[in-house]
């Protein structure tokens, strides 16, 4: 069955494969800054002391992480054209629909990485007279970073390999420019089992540098 | 923002229809791959407690392969590779033999793949069992399967319970993967409705609730569930 492997094809294919995979990762890149960046702000509200704002942060965190992401995008693929009003592409509303997405989550990590501080830390730090933004920024903050780095990076692997779900709506990512050539070509053994060897080497020598990382980095 | 409200699509024929035989299709994939993914995962999570080099690595070889290929992928590979490594008649049957092809290749794709986070999961609930019991248990003279039937396993399934619930809403999400290769469930009906009528907000509106909805139940019954089976005198000790 793999006497007729046609490795000419995956060879040619290699360009266009290269073009999707540039998708993939910018796609994964600017989802992690964004999702990062929110989720910061929806850690913080859920752990505040306001009651609105951690019962809203906390609603946002529960409402996303009980939808499919299939159908957060298509969700998002409907809406933004909507609401900005006209045709915008298909990547920025991907990208809304996985920054938001990504938010929920990276906020439930950084809760976790917040709470892992011991109690102790934030009051010695209000001891010797921070303020409660201060306390943040140079007590607690930095030890729950390194607490929650290497879930954090966990978790770009499992948004990188979801970034596959563009799918859906067709974007020419790694897997989709893959497809294409599988089709057109009508050699589906060899692009797909060439797409499954990529993702697994680079997810699989990804997670064990964190778990590396991890071994040097943990308090 | 010009849109045409109409709720009232929804309650329409075929569309009422059509959502509640997706949901129908969404449970039926969630709880047939569940079967699996419990059954193969809890076998590698033991696996990769043994004593045996062999099945440890099997185990842990398992669990990487499947969690480093994307799920829309093994999908794909489920779908259109299995089939042609098989002996030229089995792929037939695969492909045309065995009723409802695109449903059977979902649950495999997803058991398997909720099978290897499961794995990690028993093997978490194993390993926090204080090494002391299971001593106790072969000091009494118990085979290794004993000490596993009646000692670490009961003990860990009881531990685990959080976190396989978690699982469990995952292959529930997931199961939207299922319309990628043809399976019409939920997402994809409200998508179809979305096509046919326009009413996108109205569609994916009533996707949301009952996905949220079925969440909520989910989670509202494990938390009795884990409070009738909580081991008294002790805290969870699942791993997230």
């Amino acid at each position: 069955m793999f006497s007729d492997f046609d490795f000419d094809v995956v060879i040619n294919a290699i360009p266009f494969l290269w073009e999707g995979m540039q998708l993939t990762f910018l796609l994964t890149f600017l989802a992690i800054t964004g999702g990062l960046f929110l989720g910061v702000l929806l850690a913080l509200s859920r752990l505040s002391h306001i009651k609105v704002l951690s019962f809203a942060a906390g609603s946002y965190v529960n409402f996303f992480r009980s939808m499919p992401l299939i159908l957060v995008i298509f969700w998002f693929y409907f809406l933004v054209p909507f609401i900005v009003g006209r045709p915008v592409g298909g990547f920025y509303s991907v990208l809304v629909a996985f920054t938001l997405f990504e938010a929920a989550y990276y906020c439930e990590i950084m809760r976790a990485g917040i709470q892992s501080v011991r109690i102790s830390q934030v009051q010695a730090g209000q001891a010797i007279g921070l303020s409660y933004s201060q306390n943040m920024r140079y007590i607690v903050l930095p030890q729950a970073f390194r607490n929650m780095t290497p879930i954090l990076l966990t978790q770009a692997v499992i948004l990188f390999q979801d970034t596959s779900l563009v799918y859906v709506v067709g974007l020419h990512d790694f897997l989709v420019n893959a497809e294409i050539v599988a089709t057109r070509e009508n050699r589906l053994i060899e692009l797909f089992s060439t797409v499954a060897v990529v993702y697994f080497v680079l997810c699989l020598s990804f997670s064990l540098s964190i778990r590396k990382l991890q071994k040097r980095f943990s308090i | 923002m010009n849109y045409n409200w109409d709720w009232g699509v929804l309650v329409t024929a075929p569309y009422f229809g059509w959502i509640i035989s997706g949901l129908g299709w969404t449970l039926a994939v969630a709880a047939c791959a569940w079967l699996i993914a419990f059954t193969l995962g809890s076998i590698i999570g033991i696996m990769r407690t043994t004593d045996n080099p062999v099945a440890r690595s099997i185990g842990a070889g398992y669990v990487e392969v499947f969690r480093n290929i994307p799920l829309l992928v093994q999908m794909f590979l489920w779908y259109f590779i299995f089939p042609e490594l098989l002996p030229e008649a089995w792929g037939t049957w695969v492909k045309r033999g065995i009723p409802l092809p695109e449903f059977w290749t979902a649950v495999v794709c997803l058991g398997t793949y909720t099978a290897s986070r499961v794995a990690e999961q028993v093997r978490a609930g194993i390993n926090a069992i204080s090494l002391g019991q299971k001593q106790a248990a072969m000091a009494i003279g118990l085979a290794p399967m004993q000490v596993y039937r009646y000692i670490l396993l009961p003990v860990s399934y009881r531990t685990i319970i959080p976190p396989m619930t978690s699982e469990f809403l995952g292959i529930f999400k997931n199961s939207s993967l299922a319309l990628t290769i043809g399976v019409l469930e939920l997402t994809a009906q409200t998508r179809q409705i979305e096509e046919y009528t326009f009413q996108g907000f109205e569609a994916f509106t009533a996707a949301t609730i009952l996905y949220i909805t079925v969440t909520f139940i989910v989670m509202t019954a494990m938390a009795v569930v884990e409070k009738k089976m909580a081991i008294p005198g002790m805290i969870s000790l699942g791993a997230k």
